[in-house]
């Protein structure tokens, strides 16, 4: 058991959640779970940016998470609009039809 | 104490991490998520970070996760409808994140100063005093340009979802 929570904790925790965010992305045909592993690979770095501001005493890095937060927020509006936009055109939410742009 | 809450919520962040990824009904999916968030934002009150706490709830598992929601009921999308990889890609997928966690694990080893950065919890740098007034006065600028950003994001999402007049013909 550790006797000390410190960074190298949260850098592990961290780099853990952004390798299954990751693998998420690679394994998942499904557009929603991908944009979703996508959120979680953000979240992954949030995190290791609030233990490294906490570590440094530096509030910079608290403030960079809520500006990520906020582009996610808009990342994500935007890019269920154009989901929901091509499945109504393939009736289907797989990334693998997605290669129009190939013909 | 401390080390005890941080063991129990990150062991619940990665099952549940997990769960998104492997979790065969996408529906599934966003609860594991959400429950992910939950304990990541319980980490941010470790840290003593209250502002990104709140933030964390209120936006992520709120906003983002509800907005997920409504899209899979209307999609009405389930375990049936969900496409499969094949076993080869899913192989090489799990191998390519395998090597990826590799390179950040040797990234680690590499860092010998590792082990003596103590995360101090009792600050007061994550609270919504000191946050707001750094973000209203060095952080003015790019607060009213994520608000910019915001409205384009709107206008992009309505734009997106409206049916074109060709369409609802057909």
């Amino acid at each position: 058991m550790i006797t000390e929570v410190t960074a190298e904790h949260y850098i592990i925790l961290a780099t853990t959640l952004f390798v299954i965010g990751v693998a998420g992305v690679l394994i998942r045909r499904n557009a929603i779970v991908v944009l979703m592993c996508v959120e979680l690979m953000l979240n992954a770095v949030n995190l290791l940016m609030v233990a490294f501001s906490s570590h440094h005493k530096d509030s910079a890095g608290q403030l960079f998470v809520f500006f990520i937060m906020v582009v996610a927020a808009a990342e994500v509006a935007v890019g269920l609009a154009i989901l929901v936009m091509v499945y109504r055109n393939t009736r289907s939410t797989d990334v693998s039809l997605l290669d129009q742009l190939k013909n | 104490m401390s080390p005890t809450i941080f063991l129990t919520l990150a062991i619940i962040a990665v099952v549940s991490a997990m769960f998104v990824v492997f979790a065969k009904n996408p529906v599934h999916s966003v609860l594991a998520l959400i429950v992910t968030f939950f304990s990541i934002a319980g980490l941010y009150l470790l840290m003593n970070a209250q502002f990104l706490f709140v933030v964390q709830i209120i936006v992520y598992a709120g906003a983002i996760m509800v907005l997920f929601l409504f899209v899979l009921m209307l999609l009405n999308l389930s375990a049936d409808t969900e496409p499969q990889k094949s076993n080869r890609f899913r192989v090489i997928a799990s191998a390519s994140a395998g090597l990826l966690s590799l390179v950040f694990s040797a990234g680690m080893v590499i860092d010998a100063t590792m082990g003596d950065r103590n995360v101090a919890n009792i600050q007061e740098i994550g609270l919504v005093k000191h946050l707001g007034k750094v973000l209203f006065t060095d952080y003015l600028v790019p607060f009213e340009i994520s608000s910019i950003l915001f409205l384009a994001g709107m206008v992009g999402a309505v734009l997106l979802g409206k049916r074109t007049p060709k369409e609802s013909k057909s």
